[in-house]
């Protein structure tokens, strides 16, 4: 299994930049949304998963960012470059974190999650109560950044299959750098903070400065999935920073199984899919929705990347009984 | 090295320490003993900064401490065992000790480097393990660990961080005579280059190994001083000990 493990990420990745050649503008579409979500996901895995900070107000950090995109231009006509505009949305939701982490992570378990909703919430009625970035119905974007490199355009974000590429290289790069995090000294002293809190600040764990690093790493990262999110859609409203989105993300994370990153990007995939099939089907389709995250949770409390542990616990069950 | 003065601590009503001086000196090991709820934990507590007293003073090597920072102190020298055993149950034994060691490298933001090729936090938890006697059982959960060695486990994970005061709070509590007897040499060959405070039941154990021993009841310092002193000590004899020794 763990052979299995190894290799998937790199067969989804092969099955990711084949994919272009495959399918349609539609899937394609829908394909690289799926890879901003799971960027989002991430970001929050490696709070809820990783460091064991349950946050239900992750939204805000991706919606500001989408909103320093389209304030970061004079009028929603001109194009803004990206090398610009991209930097200064990730500093403003990183900036966003570490001031509401700051305040938030005073707070433990179930006071955390009520604070970081309350906070996520003051972001969400800035923007619906105000004029800033046209209020409660938002703002469309008619030009997408440009990404000029000495008098040449690199990329088209116009050009569907281009943006697609462009995200299936963001997803590679946040997932290498999470990877990479995890496995340093840093990563395992958020392991071990999910594990004992307590037993690492006896050992000589700064835990609050680790916990509010990593909230705002998750908090820059969520605000680059936001930026790019804005670009694909072309319009922003306070819906991207609304619990809602906070809550679905969260789902996305304990469906495919928190604390693996790949759990993250597997739950993105499967939320947003399901999300198409279900719409598709009826009018009431929150209701399916519902149905099967209530069934997953109880017959896959791992996630979906864990289904062979949840399985082998199932048998034993059945075999013991 | 780690010094005490007037410490008191009170919980609403309950003065849970009351008026406790103690010093501990690197080359001695000091007992501290007395009935449960005489405040041995909690003055555990206040001298590793995990609850701030509500008078009196700390200082280490001279230098007074800020409360409520468990984890400055514990970078600046001063290791603790907890009564309960506190580790990371799905880590296995030498990852709780590397994951301890690890307290004591600066280098945090070095992402780019492994945690599980780190040669000094590694070195340091296989030298802790070893000094238990855990080598063998070093790949197991630590929440499959016997209770005798998830305490092992507990003083390892103290050692791996090279405190010079450890506060080691009832080390042996549920250990095998085995166990007992390792972890003994261990403290005396520990006292060597460190200050230890020994909160302990096992009163054979106390005798055996202590150099200075105090005796609380109710919050306060009943007796303090050698051995012999305290074993001869007609309050102590009263209160405590009885006609056990």
């Amino acid at each position: 299994m763990s052979t299995a493990r190894r290799i998937l990420p790199w067969l989804s990745l092969l099955m990711l930049i084949l994919l272009p050649a495959l399918a349609g503008k539609f899937y394609i579409e829908l394909v690289a949304k799926i890879m901003i979500m799971a960027v989002f996901a991430m970001s929050l895995d490696l709070l809820v998963g990783v460091t064991g900070l349950v946050s239900l107000g992750h939204a805000a950090f991706f919606g500001l960012a989408s909103y320093v995109l389209v304030l970061a231009a004079p009028d929603q006509y001109t194009a803004v470059s990206l090398w610009t505009s991209l930097p200064l949305a990730v500093a403003a939701s990183a900036l966003l974190a570490l001031v509401i982490g700051a305040l938030a992570l005073r707070t433990r378990g179930v006071y955390f999650i009520m604070v970081t909703l309350a906070f996520s919430q003051m972001v969400y009625f800035v923007f619906h109560d105000t004029k800033l970035g046209g209020g409660s119905d938002g703002t469309y974007l008619y030009a997408k950044p440009t990404a000029m490199l000495g008098g040449w355009s690199l990329l088209d974000f116009n050009n569907s299959t281009q943006f697609y590429y462009a995200m299936l290289g963001l997803l590679t790069l946040i997932f290498a750098f999470l990877r990479l995090l995890l496995a340093s000294r840093f990563g395992h002293a958020l392991r071990g903070i999910r594990s004992n809190e307590q037993r690492m600040r006896a050992l000589g764990f700064n835990t609050y400065a680790y916990k509010l690093a990593a909230f705002t790493i998750a908090g820059a990262i969520a605000g680059a999935a936001g930026y790019f999110a804005a670009v694909q859609f072309g319009f922003v409203n306070p819906e991207m920073l609304s619990w809602h989105q906070s809550a679905n993300v969260l789902l996305m994370v304990i469906l495919g199984g928190a604390g693996n990153l790949f759990g993250a990007v597997v739950g993105a995939f499967t939320f947003v899919l399901l999300q198409d099939l279900f719409s598709s089907l009826t009018k009431h389709w929150l209701l399916l929705m519902g149905g099967f995250v209530i069934l997953a949770v109880m017959l896959l409390p791992g996630g979906l990347t864990r289904v062979s542990d949840s399985w082998q616990a199932w048998r034993a069950r059945m075999q013991g009984g | 090295m780690l010094a005490a003065k007037g410490l008191t601590r009170r919980f609403g009503g309950l003065v849970a320490v009351d008026d406790v001086s103690l010093e501990l000196r690197r080359g001695q090991i000091h007992a501290l003993i007395g009935t449960n709820g005489a405040g041995k934990s909690t003055l555990i507590n206040l001298l590793a900064g995990e609850l701030s007293p509500t008078s009196g003073a700390i200082s280490l090597r001279g230098r007074a401490v800020l409360h409520g920072r468990p984890d400055r102190l514990a970078r600046l020298g001063v290791g603790r065992t907890f009564q309960r055993s506190n580790v990371f149950s799905e880590f296995s034994a030498f990852e709780n000790c590397r994951i301890a060691a690890q307290a004591r490298i600066p280098r945090v933001w070095a992402l780019h480097e492994s945690a599980a090729q780190c040669r000094s936090s590694s070195g340091a938890a296989e030298r802790a393990l070893a000094a238990v006697g855990l080598t063998a059982r070093r790949d197991v959960a630590a929440g499959l660990l016997s209770h005798g060695e998830r305490r092992e486990l507990e003083i390892a994970m103290c050692l791996a961080t090279e405190p010079s005061v450890l506060l080691l709070d009832e080390p042996l509590a549920g250990m095998g005579a085995e166990e007992s007897t390792r972890v003994l040499d261990l403290l005396r060959r520990l006292k060597l280059e460190r200050a230890i405070l020994l909160v302990e039941h096992d009163m054979d154990a106390v005798f055996a190994v202590a150099d200075v021993i105090t005796v609380m009841a109710d919050g306060a310092v009943l007796a303090s001083g050698a051995p012999e002193d305290v074993r001869n000590d007609p309050a102590v004899r009263e209160s405590y000990l009885g006609d056990a020794i």
